[in-house]
């Protein structure tokens, strides 16, 4: 057993935090109050090879190891929240079912771009009427001679809009149930493809959530991912690697507000002497710090069981379960800790608040996270 | 090495200017030689400057070895080695004083190594010790700790000296000393660099982030006019302006200057807060400086528990007298 | 074209601390860097690189974890790293470590020698121009700009009120200043590359054919004899009444620490 991480990994790291706290932190106020999209950041880290950390080489990735892709969004989350889940939506869920079932044609042509950082990418699930419940998909795909036709829409679709290719799910076969649901790359030119209302979010506002709308959307048959049926299988093991991503974003997201209040109790004087020096406050330090903790061992161990080649469903869905409710907790004690200063903008804790509640919905809500584990635990 | 006797300094001149350090180190010198009982030397080195001994010799230099030629006109780095290098060959000075400008740490170093000897950065503080050696001070790790070096068994010992920090000897008309010319044994070939131009520049005015000297303005300075004298002192200091959030959201400045949580973390040499109470948030964007000087009417004012240095007193009235006592001191810089 | 590139790895100074009981340097914890303006030389180095097609070569000397430090030069772009580490090496002052790295150098056919101005722990700016002379090559200190003419060097040398330009051919050695550029962060692929594809090759006094009585505490001119720690951190000094006053007391403190 051996809980330190290797030489590479530490440098990974180190360059990082680095990276981040130099050229994501200081934007990271601006990107929250103007909500745009952080082009410039997404920009440096493809200039940095951050884009495809684990994919090989010969596909335009980095060559790393899963380890140090989530430890590239923690740190990158830890800076600018919005900006770090563009980098786990880009890698989790566009390049790696690419990686996994694409082609060698669709990786030559798809994954290589999107691994460089020359394009983004998105991933396409959640409908108006299937969102936790999945399944109920209502988009359809239609075969016709040498290309599908696809109508129907998409919501809150991470990077939508901003993306140059998306991994779309919709019915092939609605008879089948969820074997009748397959998964297509669509290009953000293809006809009939739009995007539909942007929503104005509480949290992560740098981030896209868009609205997809495929009305008569021509996809070209070589452009199916897998087989036709294979979607349901694609859209879950993709989300099981998406959620270790997710709660690598909320561990930045928290680690950010501990460090904040870190410095704080030190500087803030109240009754003469630093707020830090008084034991009610020293006990939440204490366990925010245990539970940040925690939060980080669940995560690097669901990354490590699948850079490992071990089952990780459950484990990916409890890192994101306590790892996400550990950084609406932290962020809450901070802004609480923080006091009237923490409720202004003067202050990054609102903001990291803010950004911490969405860990607990996205990519599966804590309740799915549960039912995830249960059924795994289970198996009934 | 007991043929090793005198304390020479580099008599650093630019233009045919002496430079201020010169005379500082020359200051030392001869209190160092007084002590050991030796004559203390300046080395001169250059095209034209003969005319520079006389000074040297009224600001405490028994001899002044005056090496004049053509190829000496400016400061190379091989033709200024050579010359002096083959000087202490020839003569045997047991301590050497260089000024540490960016001549001086070029040169001192290169003129070291030839003579196998040892060579201390930097100091701010010399001594001779009981039994006749020099004691060497000089900060390190940033400034967080103060080493005591020697060179005890090589000679000359060797020291770069800060400029500003040793005293120059009182002006005395009448001293009476001794030039002596040396012929330099140099030929074009021995320098292998080429000066193509020498450009002066006022240095260019950096973001605050960068800048090694930042004077800022709070809600004391009490409006846009006001900031012209931070800038004045700023100019002085050759620094640039910063402000607290206070000042930016009255529009006195704009938010670039800003520092403090909401602002821009800095991290200069030296922060000057005028005006500035303390608040938390500002203490959070520059509490790392090295140096704090707080001006400011309160007494109570928080900054001044943060400060290196503070003065007690109205800023229209501070500033003004300081900007003057800093022209002061920099105009005497250079001789 | 060879390009040596000379890094020393450095506690961050910013963060080093005193220890307010024992008046030492707290070391444990604070991290190790490539020196700042180390990575100015090896930056500059990469850029000829990429321009005109060179082969980069950095050095250190230090303790094995500087290791590290090479690492993260090969993960900018360096092709080649060597690490001097020896017990006999310890304890260098500026002439002994110039005198070992000059035995190193001359282990290469060099075009340019980079090295950074000084490094932060101990502000000398002596390595570079000491190597140079052991290495009989000519010297620029304070780089603030490089170009290349066929054989020879076109530099901008920094002086405290300008520059002078400098005409110089190579082989040569310069000093890098921060004004010289600015050091690119070591690419994740490159972080990879460089554990993974190249290598750090360690080397000994014995490799170097070095006398054990020149290097290291033994061949140091240079002694430290003791060491302590300046009295004043934030010593509160407040000076009130007459301006005049006031004003000549807090220049003067100014000018003694040396901050004006």
């Amino acid at each position: 057993m051996d809980f330190s991480l290797t030489k590479e990994q530490q440098m990974v790291r180190k360059i990082l935090r680095e990276f981040a706290e130099k050229e994501i932190a200081p934007k990271a106020k601006e990107i929250d109050l103007t909500g745009e999209f952080p082009w410039d950041n997404v920009k440096k880290m493809a200039k940095a090879d951050m884009m495809g950390i684990p994919y090989p080489k010969e596909y335009g990735g980095a060559g790393g190891d899963y380890i140090s892709y989530i430890i590239a969004v923690e740190e990158i989350s830890r800076a600018c929240a919005a900006t770090g889940v563009i980098l786990s939506a880009h890698t989790s869920l566009a390049c790696f079912p690419i990686f996994q079932w694409g082609t060698k044609e669709q990786k030559e042509k798809y994954l290589i771009p999107l691994a460089k950082g020359e394009k983004l990418g998105a991933f396409a699930l959640t409908e108006p009427n299937a969102g936790t419940d999945a399944a109920a998909q209502q988009t359809t795909a239609v075969l016709e001679g040498d290309h599908y036709i696809l109508n129907g829409s998409k919501i809150f679709i991470t990077n939508g809009g901003k993306a140059d290719v998306y991994i779309v799910f919709a019915m092939t076969d609605k008879s089948k149930g969820t074997k009748g649901i397959s998964a297509f790359i669509v290009e953000k030119d293809f006809p009939g493809f739009y995007i539909g209302k942007v929503e104005e979010k509480m949290g992560i506002r740098g981030s896209r959530a868009a609205e997809l709308v495929f009305e008569d959307c021509v996809v070209p048959k070589e452009n199916l991912l897998g087989k036709e049926g294979e979607g349901f299988k694609i859209a879950m093991v993709t989300l099981d690697g998406g959620r270790i991503g997710i709660g690598a974003q909320a561990l930045g997201i928290a680690q950010a507000a501990l460090d904040e209040v870190t410095k704080y109790v030190k500087e803030r004087q109240q009754f003469g002497r630093p707020i830090g020096k008084f034991q009610g406050l020293q006990w939440y330090i204490a366990e925010m710090a245990t539970k940040v903790s925690a939060a980080r061992h669940l995560v690097y161990y669901a990354a490590w069981r699948k850079q490992n080649n071990l089952s990780y469903t459950m484990e990916a869905a409890m890192a994101k379960l306590f790892a996400s409710e550990t950084a609406m907790e932290v962020t809450t004690k901070a802004v609480q800790i923080f006091g009237g200063y923490g409720y202004t903008k003067d202050y990054p804790v609102e903001r990291l608040m803010r950004d911490a509640k969405i860990t607990e919905i996205y990519e599966g809500t804590s309740e799915v996270q549960k039912m995830v584990i249960a059924s795994n635990l289970l198996k009934m | 090495m007991n043929e090793y006797k005198d304390i020479w300094v580099f008599a650093e001149q630019r233009e045919q200017r002496l430079m201020n350090v010169s005379l500082e180190i020359l200051g030392e010198a001869r209190k160092l030689a007084d002590k050991k009982g030796v004559k203390a030397c300046a080395v001169l080195v250059g095209y034209g400057v003969k005319g520079l001994a006389d000074e040297l010799i009224k600001y405490g230099a028994d001899v002044v070895y005056v090496i004049d030629n053509p190829l000496l006109k400016n400061y190379t780095t091989e033709g200024y080695a050579k010359v002096i290098a083959d000087l202490v060959n020839e003569l045997k000075p047991e301590v050497i004083l260089y000024g540490a400008t960016y001549i001086g740490r070029d040169l001192a170093p290169r003129i070291a190594s030839r003579l196998h000897t040892g060579l201390t950065a930097d100091c701010t503080g010399l001594d001779i010790d009981e039994n006749g050696l020099l004691l060497q001070i000089r900060p390190a790790f940033g400034g967080n700790l103060i080493a005591t070096i020697i060179c005890p068994e090589r000679r000359p010992q060797m020291a770069t000296v800060r400029p500003g920090v040793m005293k120059k000897a009182p002006k005395d008309e009448k001293r009476k000393g001794e030039i002596i010319e040396i012929q330099a044994n140099i030929k074009e070939g021995d320098i292998r660099t080429q000066i193509f131009d020498i450009i002066k520049e006022a240095k260019s005015k950096v973001n605050i982030e960068e800048a090694d000297i930042i004077v800022s303005g709070g809600r004391g300075v009490g409006g846009a006019e006001g900031f012209k004298l931070i800038q004045q002192l700023a100019d002085a200091l050759g620094g640039v302006v910063g402000a607290s959030r206070a000042a930016v959201d009255a529009g006195w400045i704009s938010s670039d200057h800003q520092v403090g949580q909401t602002g821009k973390t800095v991290r200069p040499k030296l922060y000057v807060a005028c005006g500035i109470s303390g608040a938390i948030q500002h203490i959070a964007g520059m509490g790392n400086a090295k140096t704090i000087v707080a001006i400011n009417k309160n007494p109570d004012a928080p900054i001044f528990k943060v400060a290196d240095y503070g003065i007690v007193g109205d800023l229209f009235k501070v500033i003004p007298a300081l900007i003057e006592e800093i022209k002061r001191i920099k105009n005497n810089e250079m001789a | 074209m060879n390009i040596l590139v000379f890094i020393k790895q450095v506690p961050d100074t910013n963060e080093v601390k005193i220890d307010p009981v024992t008046k030492t340097l707290i070391r444990e914890g604070v991290p190790s860097i490539i020196n700042p303006d180390d990575k100015n030389a090896l930056e500059e180095a990469i850029r000829i690189k990429e321009e005109y097609g060179a082969k980069v070569i950095v050095i250190t000397m230090g303790p094995p974890q500087a290791e590290t430090a090479l690492r993260e030069a090969l993960a900018m772009g360096a092709d080649e790293a060597y690490l001097l580490t020896d017990r006999v090496f310890a304890g260098a002052d500026t002439y002994a470590t110039a005198k070992t790295l000059s035995k190193m150098a001359k282990k290469f056919d060099y075009d340019i020698i980079f090295c950074g101005r000084q490094a932060i722990d101990g502000d000398t700016a002596q390595v570079g121009p000491q190597l140079a002379e052991q290495l009989n090559i000519p010297q620029v200190t304070y780089v603030k700009e490089v170009e290349i003419e066929g054989d020879t060097l076109i530099v901008k040398r920094a002086l405290e009120d300008g520059y002078e330009v400098i005409k110089v051919k190579m082989p040569v050695l310069l000093t890098a200043i921060k004004e010289l550029n600015t050091p690119r962060y070591p690419s994740i692929k490159g972080i990879f590359e460089a554990y993974r594809e190249k290598e750090v090759k360690i080397v000994t006094a014995a490799d170097l054919g070095v006398d054990p009585q020149e290097v290291g505490l033994k061949g140091s001119p240079t002694k430290v004899i003791s060491t302590t720690t300046p009295e004043t951190q934030r010593a509160g000094e407040i000076f009130t009444g007459n301006v005049k006053e006031c004003v000549q007391n807090l220049v003067q403190r100014l000018v003694e620490k040396h901050v004006i």
